[in-house]
């Protein structure tokens, strides 16, 4: 019954944007097809923080990578042959830089936008995980990678083209960008790839991955004591939400066409959690929705009342973690709970001491 | 003669220049029971920590089925056949009483090997099996959080059971039971020690005294004496350092 | 100017960056060590703390006028730290992931807040006249060396609240209660400390040394709404170097990232001394997970 409903709510919702160019203004719809862009990159968030209990911070840095690479490619091909981009010549540059000609053609660039931000994404998390680092440690140590990240490429301007980041793409593979026909094509695409991407999270989560993922939330001691590897897991975890990031940062920069290291900063990256914590951070159709609403909220708010955004952004961050810690995934449950005539309650409440001894031990392990 | 499926040479465990356990020696046979008793502070759970890895002993070694086992990895301490239950409850809340015992029974236990959905032929079954040994059948679907305080001990005694390992550590298994299910729980102990060897922790005498094994004392991070029970009640110089501790165990 | 002046003054440098680092960490470790909370609004004490400098020094004035900024600073931030404490991070418990980004939520807050009273750009605090001036090394082989009076006075405070803390940690009956609070939360309470009280008190003097931390900032950069952000991340780094709650790890912590940018920036950029601190920080959690001073106890080994 559950599942059906659940099932029912999903067609809808894939039915409602598979038909959007249809009803929506051509504006609207780049909106939208962007968002759609992030949300692949929030099913990733969902994965590690929703189930594995892992939150980070620096989800923009993998975001970033993969946004980048294509941005990369596309600027490459909008030049006639020995022409190199237009940055690079103020910054004194005469020929273009080895690693940029990796991506070239389009095969590299694209298979680069998702394997780069997954080995970077795995290494790190391998080299933190293995040696028990978790938590609220793991969290700080990703925002340093997202300042780390964001200011270096602000520096590398000769190579990154700095503060303005890359923009003014003209042509994707052989396509004019700016033509309408080609936008409503690449939203349907990105539509596809998001439908693809919740497909296969759904699948893992549903295996034993996803089960021995939860046990970590729970208790990554206990997993370990039942022969398990939490690291092995966590990075594994972790590399596939980096790969969900670059794919999202790839498709996103063909709806915007422009990256800039203030998109992929620290400021950004918190960001795209609390669109996840807002649509409930275990639920996939409820992150999608999350990050749909946050992101339209968002446009729309500072668009009319620019200074208002951030009040409000803060007020959201402590209201969803403090009220709805399930974010609005959790409302039809607690709705149903609201209205059903009393039953037996489950389990009070554990009593707060309990709670805090567990964060008591949780941090005394550091690990 | 058989090997000893357990030796625990000599090893020693510091706390910041605090012996937590001293030098201490243990053998274990294949399919037997042995208790370890001891005042709070005695070393006990230190042992079987060392025994699994968590805390790494700064001399001495431990042999696990001839093989040292002193610096190896928790996870493929376990993987070699040891599981243990910790004192307090830790069963994972989340997932339901099944999901627990699926996770402890599964013998693909790498990540890369996680990703099918089925559950590999026999762990189904050893579920199964356990589920009905710790009888919790009527509530498999029920996310584990939601189980009392008494039935989260025989889930997690259940999961340590389900793993199948050849060696058991349990520590302190009948705390907060009721008198019927401490009884209980000697009596699956004591039936399971036929393919299993078991280490067990208790304060509760009435449960050794079910469990009908021998019994190690230990005291200050050392082992102090070995016999039966009754042995053990009738020496003279445990019963002084265990006076406050009878007091104790009588009140409870 | 020789290569020892040279270097010794970047190295001075180093030191009263660390000591400002060290400030902001201290409160950050304190209460992550007691109550496993990260504030991520910890910045915007220092914010605070450095508007409250401004707001003060524009009231009052004479040679003793800073002192009362100080104080100032130090109390405001208090009574803003107890605030958010009893608002939200007390509702948060054991849930330390939602209380970083509730906290940022309040950063959020903080910083619009300071943008709508004071606006986007920087104020300054003059620095009051005895501390005008440096203190000048003529000859010998540091000789051209300068290092300048509000630097020195950066470093003195610093050591003063470093020691005044240990010390109270140490010898008074609060400074007990938290040691117990800090190794064994449920112990101490079964022993009758008032553990609530605990750990507002932790919080609030944390965030309370984070607004003079502010203060003294302002003395030698303007403060503007976001000058916390700019911080905080490095004294995260610091706590997660220094180890769990230890002041010793803490100050040693701030004292080597300080030192380490410092040096780091004499031969490259700004942003390559970042990243090159990340790596630095990731390299060093292989060899001590647990930072750099960390207390192994019977109850840390509780799985």
């Amino acid at each position: 019954m559950k599942k059906r409903l659940e099932l029912s709510f999903d067609a809808a919702m894939l039915a409602a944007l598979a038909l959007a160019p249809f009803y929506l203004s051509s504006y609207h719809l780049s909106l939208l097809g962007r968002f759609l862009a992030l949300a692949i990159l929030s099913l990733g968030i969902s994965l590690i923080w929703g189930w594995g209990g892992i939150l980070s911070l620096g989800q923009g840095v993998f975001w970033g990578l993969g946004a980048y690479v294509l941005a990369m490619h596309l600027k490459l091909t909008g030049l006639a042959p020995g022409d190199i981009p237009d940055f690079m010549m103020w910054s004194g540059l005469d020929h273009l830089p080895g690693w940029w000609r990796l991506f070239q053609s389009p095969l590299p660039a694209l298979v680069g936008a998702i394997a780069i931000p997954a080995a970077v994404a795995a290494g790190l998390a391998w080299l933190v995980f293995d040696r028990r680092v978790r938590g609220v440690y793991f969290a700080l140590i990703t925002q340093a990678l997202a300042l780390a990240f964001s200011t270096l490429l602000i520096s590398e301007q000769a190579y990154t083209g700095g503060f303005n980041g890359l923009t003014d793409f003209t042509t994707i593979f052989g396509r004019v960008i700016i033509d309408p026909g080609f936008q409503r094509g690449i939203y349907w695409i990105t539509l596809a790839t998001l439908a693809l991407c919740f497909l296969g999270c759904r699948w893992i989560l549903n295996a034993s991955f996803g089960k021995v993922l939860l046990a970590i939330r729970d208790g990554e001691s206990r997993v370990r004591f039942l022969g398990y590897n939490p690291a092995a897991y966590k990075t594994v975890a972790f590399a596939l939400a980096g790969a969900l990031a670059g794919l999202s940062g790839a498709l996103y920069i063909l709806h915007v066409g422009v990256i800039s290291p203030a998109m992929v900063g620290v400021v950004p990256s918190i960001e795209m959690v609390i669109a996840v914590a807002v649509g409930g951070r275990a639920s996939l159709p409820g992150v999608i929705l999350g990050t749909l609403l946050v992101n339209f909220g968002k446009d729309w708010i500072s668009s009319a009342m620019p200074e208002v955004w951030q009040l409000a952004m803060g007020l959201l961050f402590i209201l969803v973690v403090t009220v709805l810690p399930q974010g609005l995934a959790g409302i039809p449950g607690a709705a149903a709970r609201l209205f059903r005539p009393r039953r037996k309650r489950q389990e009070p409440e554990a009593p707060r001491r309990e709670m805090r001894k567990g964060a008591a031990m949780a941090a005394q392990e550091k690990d | 003669m058989t090997s000893p499926l357990l030796s625990v040479e000599n090893i020693t465990v510091s706390f910041d220049g605090f012996n937590a356990l001293d030098g201490i020696s243990l053998q274990l046979m294949p399919t037997s029971i042995r208790v370890l008793i001891g005042p709070n502070g005695a070393g006990k759970s230190t042992l079987l920590d060392a025994i699994i890895g968590h805390v790494r002993p700064s001399s001495g070694r431990v042999v696990f089925k001839g093989r040292d086992i002193t610096h190896m990895e928790e996870y493929r301490i376990v993987r070699d056949g040891i599981c243990r239950k910790f004192q307090a409850p830790g069963v994972l809340e989340s997932l339901t009483v099944m999901d627990n015992l699926n996770l402890a029974a599964r013998r693909r236990r790498e990540c890369w090997r996680s990703f099918s959905r089925g559950v590999a032929g026999g762990t189904y079954e050893q579920a199964e099996r356990v589920l009905k040994l710790i009888d919790l059948a009527g509530k498999r679907n029920l996310p584990a959080g939601q189980l009392s305080h008494g039935e989260k001990q025989w889930l997690e005694i259940g999961m340590v059971v389900a793993s199948d390992a050849e060696l058991l550590l349990l520590d302190e298994p009948a705390a907060g039971m009721s008198h019927g299910e401490s009884e209980q729980t000697a009596a699956l102990i004591r039936e399971l020690s036929s393919q299993h060897s078991f280490l067990v922790i208790d304060h509760d005498m009435a449960f050794v005294d079910q469990l009908d094994a021998p019994v190690s004392v230990m005291h200050m991070g050392r082992m102090l004496k070995e016999g039966t029970l009754k042995e053990i009640r009738n020496d003279p110089q445990i019963a002084a350092i265990y006076l406050g501790r009878d007091k104790e165990a009588s009140v409870a | 100017m020789g290569h020892a002046a040279i270097i010794a003054g970047q190295a001075f440098n180093g030191v009263s960056v660390a000591s400002i680092l060290l400030l902001t960490a201290l409160g950050l470790a304190l209460s992550f060590g007691v109550m496993n909370v990260i504030n991520m609004a910890h910045g915007e004490m220092l914010m605070v703390g450095g508007y409250l400098a401004y707001v003060a020094s524009r009231i009052a004035h004479g040679p003793m006028a800073f002192l009362l900024a100080l104080l100032l600073s130090f109390l405001g931030a208090t009574l803003l730290g107890a605030l958010l404490e009893l608002t939200v991070i007390q509702r948060l418990y054991g849930r330390p992931l939602d209380t970083l980004l509730a906290t940022w939520g309040v950063s959020l807050i903080l910083q619009q807040g300071a943008r709508s009273l004071f606006g986007a750009i920087g104020v300054e605090v003059v620095a009051p006249r005895w501390l005008n001036g440096s203190f000048a090394v003529h000859s010998g082989a540091f000789a051209g060396l300068s290092l300048p009076y509000v630097r020195i006075f950066i470093v003195a405070l610093t050591a003063v609240v470093l020691v005044s803390l240990m010390l109270f940690i140490a010898r008074t009956r609060w400074g007990l209660y938290l040691r117990a609070v800090h190794q064994d939360r449920e112990m101490a309470q079964a022993l009758g400390v008032n553990t609530r009280w605990v750990d507002l008190a932790v919080f609030a003097v944390g965030t309370g040394v984070a607004g003079l931390a502010g203060a003294a900032l302002a003395l030698i950069a303007p403060v503007t709404p976001t000058v916390g952000q700019n911080y905080v991340v490095y004294a995260f780094l610091v706590v997660i170097v220094g180890g769990m709650g230890s002041l010793l790890g803490t100050a040693l912590a701030a004292l080597s990232i300080g030192l380490i940018t410092a040096g780091a920036q004499m031969f490259t950029s700004v942003s390559l001394a970042d990243v090159l601190l990340l790596v630095l920080v990731i390299v060093f959690i292989q060899f001590r997970p647990q930072g750099i001073v960390f207390k192994r106890s019977r109850v840390m080994k509780e799985a």
